[in-house]
């Protein structure tokens, strides 16, 4: 064993004992990185690994989000339960956008395209139907039990959010030395050649995305139980989908740890310039400027660094 | 049901949005049909044109009709630039891979936006904003029917621009086949910028013609950019007569989707032709089959 193939180790440590040593504000900071983490993986799985942008994967985190609690609020289901069924639905609107899409030969932009306009569908849906509540938006009842999926102590949301990350980490882990994530990036790489080698593309693409399609949603009942409010805009919206994109994007698709390094980079800037708002009152207002070098390094690593902030890791590998 | 007379009113409103819908879509289709780069970008310099038709009203009292020539030229300018500096340096490779650039552009140009114009929501008061001429049993808005006119005349223009002139005539070229445009001695980076301009210029055009009616904030390039999509998606992507008949039409949905399904439920319209025309016909209605 070298001694980078300690880091993930050591991280982890670190991971588990932030809440112990450091201040409530640490742990909320770190919740929201493992969350971004997660559902910035699920964009990894198929618009990384599989090579499909997608601009509206808030469909998912958004179909998550509402069938859980509309099965929570409306039926009285508990919200544990709510959780797999959250994810089922998000798994079957991946699995029916995929077959429409893919079926219909959509590729590269017009794949990112159409999802943009399915999210936007859903979310007009939800913003007009009575059983989402339209604009108004669901709001859970309070009721601070573990039973429940509500904890008192944020701390909870932390550790849950990290186990959710380790999983998430897990699954690009086996995408990596499995045949399906095999598939997945020769599918990307070259669609023709990949059928040549008796891949069937379709098949392929269509799981990615169901599988996608599932982590988003758990994304978003956690998001829901966590914040105890969705409305149309939070779940549909174009900001969420753009948000899962850019974490893995600027991260690195495709790789592993992207999604990870993404939302500590997005976080961490985000953190930064609230502070900075904070302490200068003329500054108020420079809570946009987070998106602003993020779009910046979109444009950069996109234009000139594929691979993302991993490549910065891998040369300091590579000279340790 | 509804009264037939409010039908037709609605439609003929549509029919006056859709006229500088049309502008907006015959940029991107230009900028699709020259360079094969889907403009994400677009909705977002829009809203920035806007916004430059909302400054020159406060702060120098210029009528956002007599703005027209500044702010179009203006607008190609900062298009020109725009691709010369950015986007033809950094575009290349697969298509999502450009299309990400312009998202990353629409990006830093919305919260560029926001941070430096806050959010509130802004619109210019003009003296005929609230006249009306009257036609049949329908009410038109006057500025709605000079910005539907000043729209088709714009696009004519162009239309006559690009089938005559030299540069119109380098840029069909470059359209058609770069290569060959390149062999015969078209700079064909100097008119990926021109066309990327003239792009820009027109959605410059739009905005002055949008303001007199429109409110505009940051966020107005997320609501323009699916319309103008859907339009050039219906009417097939590279064509201007599509673009054309496709911005009239879905002007016609969103105004008749408002009055038969409801403020909220009416949006669905744009978004749910757009994927059926993307999954049942993606060449568009007026576009070769693939």
């Amino acid at each position: 064993m070298t001694r980078q193939d300690l880091l993930p180790g050591l991280a982890l440590v670190a991971a588990i004992a932030l809440p112990l040593v450091a201040p409530g504000y640490l742990v909320d900071v770190g919740m929201l990185v493992f969350f971004l983490a997660f559902i910035g993986q699920s964009w990894n799985i198929s618009g990384g690994f599989a090579g499909q942008t997608s601009f509206g994967h808030a469909v998912f985190f958004g179909t998550g989000a509402y069938t859980s609690t509309i099965l929570q609020i409306t039926f009285g289901w508990n919200p544990w339960l709510a959780w797999p069924a959250a994810m089922l639905a998000g798994a079957i609107v991946g699995w029916i956008i995929a077959v429409l899409s893919f079926r219909a030969g959509l590729r590269g932009s017009y794949f990112a395209l159409i999802t943009l306009a399915f999210a936007e569908a859903f979310r007009i849906l939800a913003n007009s139907l009575p059983f989402t509540h339209g604009g108004l938006g669901m709001l859970i009842k309070a009721d601070p039990r573990p039973a429940n999926f509500q904890f008192r102590d944020p701390i909870w949301f932390y550790y849950l959010a990290l186990g959710l990350c380790i999983v998430s980490l897990l699954i690009a882990w086996q995408l990596t030395r499995g045949r399906f994530g095999a598939r997945l990036v020769a599918v990307r790489e070259n669609e023709d050649a990949a059928r040549a080698l008796g891949i069937d593309v379709f098949a392929e693409k269509v799981k990615a995305l169901s599988l996608s399609g599932a982590i988003a949603a758990a994304g978003g009942t956690f998001y829901a139980q966590k914040y105890l409010y969705i409305d149309p805009n939070i779940a549909f919206g174009v900001d969420k989908s753009i948000e899962m994109l850019l974490v893995t994007m600027v991260g690195g698709a495709g790789t592993i740890f992207g999604p990870l390094l993404g939302a500590f980079a997005l976080t961490g800037i985000n953190e930064a310039t609230r502070a900075l708002a904070s302490v200068v009152p003329a500054l108020k207002n420079v809570q946009p400027l987070s998106l602003i070098v993020y779009g910046v390094m979109l444009i950069l690593i996109v234009g000139r660094l594929p691979d993302g902030l991993t490549v910065l890791f891998r040369r300091i590998r590579r000279h340790a | 049901m509804l009264d037939p007379g409010i039908l037709f009113a609605g439609v003929l409103n549509g029919l006056l949005a859709g006229g500088v819908y049309v502008l907006v879509a015959v940029g991107l289709t230009l900028i699709y049909g020259v360079l094969h780069i889907i403009n994400f970008a677009h909705g977002s310099l829009l809203m920035l044109a806007m916004y430059a038709v909302f400054f020159l009203w406060r702060l120098s009292g210029l009528d956002p009709y007599a703005a027209l020539p500044i702010v179009i030229a203006a607008a190609f300018a900062f298009g020109y630039l725009l691709y010369r500096l950015v986007i033809g340096r950094l575009s290349h490779g697969r298509d999502e891979n450009i299309l990400l650039i312009t998202l990353g552009v629409s990006i830093v140009i919305d919260n560029v936006a926001l941070l430096l114009f806050g959010g509130d929501t802004q619109t210019v008061e003009t003296p005929y904003a609230s006249s009306f001429v009257r036609l049949g049993a329908a009410f038109l808005p006057l500025p709605k029917l000079i910005s539907f006119a000043a729209s088709l005349l714009i696009c004519a223009a162009l239309g006559i621009f690009l089938a005559k002139s030299d540069t119109g005539k380098a840029i069909r070229a470059v359209a058609r086949e770069r290569q060959g445009a390149r062999l015969v001695g078209i700079d064909v980076d100097n008119v990926f910028a021109l066309s990327y301009g003239i792009g820009i210029a027109c959605l410059g055009a739009a905005a002055c013609l949008l303001m007199p009616t429109y409110y505009v904030t940051p966020s107005s390039g997320n609501a323009f950019v699916l319309v103008a999509f859907t339009i050039v998606v219906l009417g097939g992507m590279g064509s201007f007569a599509g673009a054309a008949i496709g911005g009239l039409i879905i002007g016609v949905v969103e105004s008749l989707g408002g009055l038969l399904l409801g403020e909220q439920l009416g949006q669905i319209g744009i978004s749910a032709i757009f994927i059926l025309i993307l999954l049942l016909r993606p060449s568009g209605l007026f576009g070769a089959r693939q």
